[in-house]
């Protein structure tokens, strides 16, 4: 579980690490070119012997232990496809329905779709009307900050401070039965897809909105009236100047949306009861019962297929161009 | 399993202060003995880390410790599975472990934990035998699962076998025990519970909650199923595939029919399902009733005519454990289980290894109330002192015998295990 946000955190920063390299050295002769060369290395040597140290090497322990044996008190040194072949186990063999693995990312890949889809839209429009209807800069701070300061308190607060509002006897169901509108208590407001999807919504909208925020404040305004000039609806300016402007913001704050509800467990685990089943508590059951190369194997899968959905997403866009 | 329970629980605060003074006190300690482990500096207190959950962890058992044992605890608190994960992974990192015997079949066979000298142990002979011979008043008490006694001692001093019969080596010394069950709340259910069937009754249909340990959670869904007559098994506590086939069905189908509210981790969770009404039945821990309790809400430890399922844990040494360190483990052990730490176990809720000299520590009314099944004649208190049952009430279940005497399974660690991880996850997805 641990690879996958760090993954999706440290993406960025690496490439923009590496678009600096290049763009610098280019004009240069060739003499001098070498020694900024050496010195640009140089410079991004301890940020490169971070990520060898915390993030390469512990995902080489990973990709190496996901091939090993174990049983239930030692795991041993092999190449084996067992953990794989045990992930995997009985999917083509029950097709049509589905095998534990697939129903999990299908499950897994709803929460993102639907998550991603509702922070979109509200993180698009949220920066939109911060960006282009409040006037001053002051408010916009405000603003931004307003959205901002509740993501200081920890995830878990946040998550849990749901469970009053939603529950058989919490705060909405006193409402809706005192008021007559429903004769029994709601039961899917807790414990269910609804619960889950609005917390990843509370939770991770400002990872969304904060990347689009700064793509739409770096839009030339002059633009926008050129566009009004030349005659365009307010939707047209929207669609043909906006939106495509904002891609690299909208491309970033997807990338953290969908490697973080990939990643969890604890969100799915605790607003749904734990009946929902997630990648994460997989590979921690798992990891609890001393099963770790399973648990390696199982990370690695879960590794691919959120590269897969990131490799998907910066194909909309170049985000190395952008930068 | 009442052990990854209290690690939230049992105060906070008392136990911060604790470590950090153990902590302090025994950093200095510890290097001081490794410098010069010569006889000079045989007055100053032995520090152990004492790695456990925190059922048993009470900084007024270390400090009496201190005072009467003359040996300085430190506690290292984490929850079950880590206790087994690091004895497996970093058997230097404790000097004193407190693991439960259905982790035994697991960690035996990795040779890091020594068998304890029965002969160092000075109430070893003394220790009830519920655990060493599954007996009480010479009847046998249920052994489905992995009973205590069947790991009770090993070959040799470092054999990674259990024994037969008897040795002089002692995988665990009991520190606590006790049996679990389902808890409800009478005030939101019709009629008495009185089977384990309840818990797969369409009656409680959305407001039944199951344990999510798979270990755990799949004894007592076969404790319901046995009881509601669709199956009966051969060994609850260790099922053959089929078995675990036919019970994760039944599961999946009540789970799809929408019987469970929930599925809960950890001590707190289930109180919490429990105090807001999100939950009327489910799998439920002794100490997890009297804090329900302790809000002011009736919340039931039901005495089930199926009986109960059984847990146990206790003291384990690591295998390098030498000198010094060595001898002030036993001495540690053997005041444990010299009465006063059993006395304060007991008052909240728990059995010593050793009753007898528990007795010894305890008032005559207080025995009575948590041993004997009579009316508390006395306001009966918690060791922190807060009172939690007035005169006149009875402990749920009754006294320690008939409590004991309807184990009918004890948790365990399955031959196919693997093969039950597999299936509870399909059953999560599903």
């Amino acid at each position: 579980m641990t690879t996958t946000p760090t993954s999706g955190a440290a993406s960025p920063p690496r490439i923009a690490d590496a678009a600096m390299l290049p763009s610098g050295a280019e004009t240069a002769a060739t003499s001098r070119r070498r020694r900024t060369r050496g010195g640009a290395y140089w410079q991004a040597a301890p940020m490169a012997l971070v990520f060898l140290l915390f993030f390469v090497l512990p995902l080489v322990v990973v990709l190496v232990v996901s091939f090993w044996q174990y049983n239930s008190y030692s795991i041993t040194p092999a190449f084996v496809f067992d953990n794989y072949a045990g992930v995997f186990d009985g999917c083509l063999a029950s097709l049509p329905s589905l095998c534990t693995t697939f129903a999990t990312y299908l499950s897994t890949i709803k929460f993102c779709l639907l998550v991603w889809a509702t922070t979109l839209v509200l993180g698009f429009t949220i920066a939109y009307f911060l960006a282009f209807h409040i006037r001053t800069t002051t408010m916009q701070i405000v603003l931004a900050l307003v959205c901002i300061i509740p993501f200081w308190t920890s995830n878990v607060i946040r998550m849990i401070s749901w469970i009053p509002l939603l529950g058989r006897n919490g705060l909405i169901n006193q409402i809706l039965v005192g008021s007559g509108l429903v004769d029994h208590p709601v039961e899917w407001l807790l414990y269910s897809d609804f619960a889950v999807t609005l917390a990843f919504v509370h939770l991770l909208t400002a990872f969304m909105l904060v990347p689009i925020l700064n793509s739409m404040m770096r839009i030339d305004r002059s633009l926008i009236e050129a566009a009004r000039d030349a005659g365009a609806s307010g939707a047209q300016v929207l669609w043909n100047v906006v939106i495509p402007l904002s891609k690299t913001g909208i491309t970033i704050g997807s990338i953290f949306v969908v490697t973080l509800v990939m990643g969890d467990f604890i969100t799915i685990g605790v607003m749904g009861g734990q009946q929902i089943a997630s990648v994460g508590k997989v590979i921690n059951v798992q990891t609890s019962y001393l099963q770790f190369p399973l648990a390696a194997a199982n990370a690695v899968v879960l590794l691919i297929a959120t590269l897969g959905i990131i490799f998907t997403l910066t194909r909309f866009i170049d985000i190395r161009k952008e930068l | 399993m009442a052990i990854s329970d209290e690690t939230k629980t049992a105060a906070v605060s008392r136990r911060s202060l604790l470590k950090a003074g153990a902590g302090l006190a025994g950093a200095g300690l510890a290097t001081r003995l490794s410098a010069f482990p010569t006889p000079a500096i045989g007055a100053e207190p032995v520090t152990l880390r004492y790695l456990s959950t925190a059922t048993n962890q009470s900084p007024a058992i270390a400090e009496k410790a201190m005072e009467e044992a003359g040996v300085k605890i430190e506690y290292v608190t984490v929850t079950t599975d880590e206790v087994a994960k690091r004895i497996i992974t970093q058997p230097n990192s404790f000097d004193l472990v407190d693991s439960e015997y259905f982790s035994l079949p697991n960690l035996v066979p990795s040779g890091n934990l020594m068998g304890m000298d029965a002969k160092k142990i000075k109430l070893a002979d003394k220790i009830t035998p519920v655990l060493t011979k599954g007996t009480i008043d010479g009847k046998d008490v249920g052994s489905q699962g992995s009973a205590p006694w069947k790991y009770f001692y090993l070959d040799g001093r470092h054999s990674k076998k259990f024994a037969e019969a008897p040795t002089e080596w002692m995988t665990l010394i009991p520190t606590t025990y006790n049996a679990d069950s389902l808890g409800d709340r009478p005030d939101l259910i019709d009629g008495e519970v009185t089977h384990w069937s309840a818990l797969l009754d369409p009656k409680f249909k959305g407001k039944a909650a199951l344990i999510n340990i798979p270990s755990i959670g799949i004894m007592d869904a076969a404790m319901a199923i046995e009881s509601s007559g669709q199956f009966k098994y051969k060994d609850k506590g260790n099922m053959t595939k089929a078995e675990i086939d036919k019970t994760m069905e039944i599961l999946t189908k009540a789970k799809k029919d929408g019987q469970f509210r929930a599925f809960w981790t950890d001590f707190n969770q289930s109180v919490n399902l429990m105090a807001s009404g999100e939950v009327v039945i489910q799998s439920m821990w002794s100490p997890a009733v009297t804090a329900v309790r302790s809000k002011g809400i009736k919340c039931t430890y039901l005495a089930l005519e199926e009986g109960y399922r059984g847990w146990a844990s206790g003291f384990a040494l690591p295998r390098t454990l030498r000198d010094k360190k060595l001898d002030a483990a036993y001495e540690f052990i053997n005041w444990f289980l010299s009465g006063w730490a059993g006395a304060y176990l007991s008052r909240q809720g728990y059995y010593p290894a050793v009753l007898d000299t528990a007795k010894e520590k305890m008032e005559p009314y207080e025995w009575a109330y948590w041993y004997e099944g009579k009316p508390a004649e006395k306001p009966i208190k918690a060791p922190d002192g807060t009172v939690i049952e007035q005169p006149g009430a009875v402990r749920d279940g009754g006294s320690y015998e008939t409590r004991m005497s309807r184990i009918a399974c004890w948790n365990s660690v399955m031959d196919e295990n693997e093969y039950l991880i597999t299936k509870w996850n399909e059953f999560v997805a599903a």
